[in-house]
């Protein structure tokens, strides 16, 4: 689960990250009383989305007065903020963030995240503070700094100092510049994150140490221990079909292609998604119906499937392991009378119960193609649309 | 011979008497596995379908039934807990089910396993199964034909379509596993193939993958550097968009990198048959075993 930076500092805030004050608001109106609140006399104006390179797309402004604050604000709310991680079509800016100014010394990087290699949380560090660090891993790998906790010992003092050492820190910079690394891994680890991210980490011309962006990613599996992370949710920031599919359980993404596909089992509907553009053909979306797979399950599929207008086709393609295919054929033959399916429809069932499967669909009075094999499938699910 | 269970593999079920492991427990008595005690704390004493006794702790189920290997169906917030509980009593194999098990709860059953000689397969996995002798999970065990050649995948599903396509074309498998889409996994692609290289009864290797980790990149370099036996691979994921979790927690593209192209790329470099549709993995190992 992602978050917004605002949220996210308020998170640090409460495990003793030093994050630089600020407020965050819906009006230019409000951002006019935030700025004079904050009494710096430059604040900065940041739009809220779920996406990075916000600077670059112009949803990050510096004001010199309240009064500039509240115009930028106007500005950038509302607005369509594209960034390279927005995709084109870019995202409707909701809420802006409104900050101290500091004034800055360096900036420079830390980030956590599991190392799967090692089954081990890292924790990495770099001087190019403000740069993708990935384009910093490929280009000057010698630039980053890594940290492996020892799930016993958590983060030792020893490694933050080392951490800190490397990043040229000194005197007061170098104490809180531990401190950070300390509080950062702690809140880590109680968060159950799966990513942190504090680029730029800042350093202050008088020595302070602060998260001027913060990034935070939520452990999907460990949110039932963190319920209260459920009301961090921006539902404007998802594909509304990926949050209606959620209310269902079901594990939806949109694509942009126009065969829909129902599958069992992440990797098979992956496979699925491969083989109908090994055929010509764009998958329309990555549908996991997962082991639980009822009547009703499946139904909710089909509605959020031809809920995409791009949808000319569906193909549902069910190995049953724990999914027995009866199942999915009830479920099939009682969406098609539930929903209107006006699409060609095409069906792979296989393994547990595929024969009492086949005699229960062969016997409704549900249209669709049969087929036994993946690619037949594929073939006729793309040629259904041809 | 096959690798990690044969018939003479005494496995002990925990979480028999949930719904879940209730319904593979039965699957499995039905395939023929040895199943010889289940465990559910506080049920001791109890006996599953009439015969198979139920014990409180797994300590006690190796202790007196003589279990030397185990499943786990136990929901995800006491998995982690379970894994290392079957470990502690000695087990050597410990194969997991459970899929949504917290990562940070992985960390650590990682760090806690490094320490002894049990070998994890999962978690978030459909099991292991060497047909004709002992089934261990959730796989559809009449779609397996016991035989000469391995499977390791991430995927559960995508397994089994693989191993369909080799019994209807006659091959037979010596062992299957499934070693789970979670970033952290106790047994990975390298030490499937480890044991499948070292097996004389396996004669080739079909290797499945998906996006994201790096897993298949390094069972590439093991397959240049030390694989004797013929391998078949395919990754999916090849039209996933980056940035998203398709579904397995660990299968996400990140800063570029973990993508299929990369890992297909990699096991063709190291020699592997590398297949473009999950749809010839069946014909492509045919070809190879002539």
């Amino acid at each position: 689960m992602n978050i917004h930076e605002y949220q996210a500092k308020d998170i640090l805030r409460k495990f003793g990250v030093v994050v630089p004050e600020g407020k965050v608001v819906t009006a230019p109106s409000e951002a006019i009383t935030a700025a004079k609140e904050l009494g710096t006399s430059v604040v900065v104006v940041k739009a809220q989305i779920h996406a990075g390179g916000r600077g670059k797309g112009g949803g990050v402004k510096l004001a010199k007065s309240p009064a500039e604050a509240g115009k930028i604000a106007g500005e950038i709310l509302g607005m369509n903020l594209v960034t390279h991680q927005t995709g084109p079509e870019g995202k409707k800016v909701n809420k802006v963030l409104v900050e101290q100014g500091l004034d800055i010394a360096r900036e420079l990087y830390v980030g956590i995240t599991l190392d799967r290699t090692v089954g081990r949380v890292a924790i990495m560090a770099s001087t190019e503070g403000g740069m993708e660090i990935e384009k910093v891993a490929a280009e000057t790998p010698e630039k980053i700094l890594k940290e492996w906790v020892n799930p016993v010992a958590g983060l030792r003092a020893a490694q933050a100092r080392k951490l800190a050492f490397g990043l040229g820190l000194s005197g007061d910079a170098f104490k809180n510049g531990v401190k950070f690394i300390m509080a950062l891994y702690k809140a880590y680890v109680s968060t159950d994150a799966s990513l942190f991210e504090i680029n730029p980490l800042v350093v202050t011309k008088d020595g302070r140490v602060l998260a001027l962006d913060a990034k935070i990613n939520f452990d999907d599996n460990a949110l039932y221990r963190h319920k209260d992370y459920f009301e961090l949710r921006d539902l404007d920031e998802e594909e509304p079909l990926e949050v209606e599919a959620s209310k269902y359980d079901l594990n939806y993404i949109k694509l942009d292609g126009n065969v829909g596909c129902m599958v069992n089992g992440a990797g098979l509907a992956m496979a699925t998604m491969d083989i109908i553009k090994l055929n010509g053909g764009e998958p329309a979306n990555f549908l996991d119906v997962g082991g639980n797979a009822s009547p009703e399950t499946v139904e909710n599929g089909f509605k959020i499937i031809l809920a995409d207008p791009n949808v000319k086709a569906v193909l549902i393609n069910i190995f049953g392991g724990i999914v027995r295919c009866d199942r999915v054929a009830k479920g099939i033959i009682q969406a098609a009378k539930n929903v209107q399916i006006n699409v060609p429809l095409i069906v792979r069932l296989a393994g547990t119960n595929a024969e009492e499967a086949a005699e229960l669909l062969a016997n409704s009075d549900v249209k669709m193609e049969v087929a036994t094999t993946l690619k037949e499938a594929a073939q006729k699910a793309v040629a259904s649309i041809a | 011979m096959s690798i990690l269970i044969n018939k003479n593999t005494r496995l002990v079920v925990q979480g028999i008497t949930g719904s879940e492991g209730t319904f593979h427990s039965d699957q499995m008595l039905e395939y023929g596995t040895n199943i010889v005690a289940g465990v559910t704390p506080g049920k001791g004493g109890q006996k599953f379908r009439d015969k198979v006794p139920i014990f409180n702790t797994v300590a006690d189920a190796v202790k007196d039934a003589g279990a030397n290997a185990a499943v786990i169906f136990v929901p995800p917030p006491f998995a982690a807990d379970a894994i290392m509980e079957a470990a502690d009593a000695g087990v050597e194999v410990v194969i997991a089910i459970t899929e949504g098990i917290p990562t940070a709860d992985m960390v650590t059953v990682k760090a806690f396993l490094e320490s002894r000689s049990t070998r994890l397969v999962g978690p978030n996995c459909p099991g292991v199964i060497t047909p004709g002798e002992c089934k261990i999970g959730i796989m559809p065990g009449f779609i397996h034909k016991k035989g000469r050649v391995g499977v390791v995948s991430k995927s559960g599903t995508l397994t089994y379509e693989a191993v369909h396509q080799l019994t209807v074309l006659g091959i037979g498998q010596s062992t299957c596993i499934g070693i789970g889409g979670d970033p952290i996994i106790g047994t990975t692609h390298v030490d499937a193939l480890k044991l499948f290289n070292a097996d004389p009864d396996t004669d080739a290797v079909i290797v499945i993958g998906e996006i994201g980790g790096s897993a298949e990149q390094e069972a590439a370099a093991y397959i240049k550097a030390e694989m004797d036996k013929p391998v078949v691979a395919f990754i999916a994921g090849r039209t996933a968009p980056p940035g998203r979790r398709m579904g397995h927690a660990g299968a996400i593209i990140s800063g570029g990198s973990g993508t299929a192209d990369e890992k297909m790329a990699a096991l063709t470099a190291a020699g592997a048959s590398v297949c473009e549709s999950p749809a010839v993995l069946g014909e492509t190992m045919k070809g190879l075993l002539k």
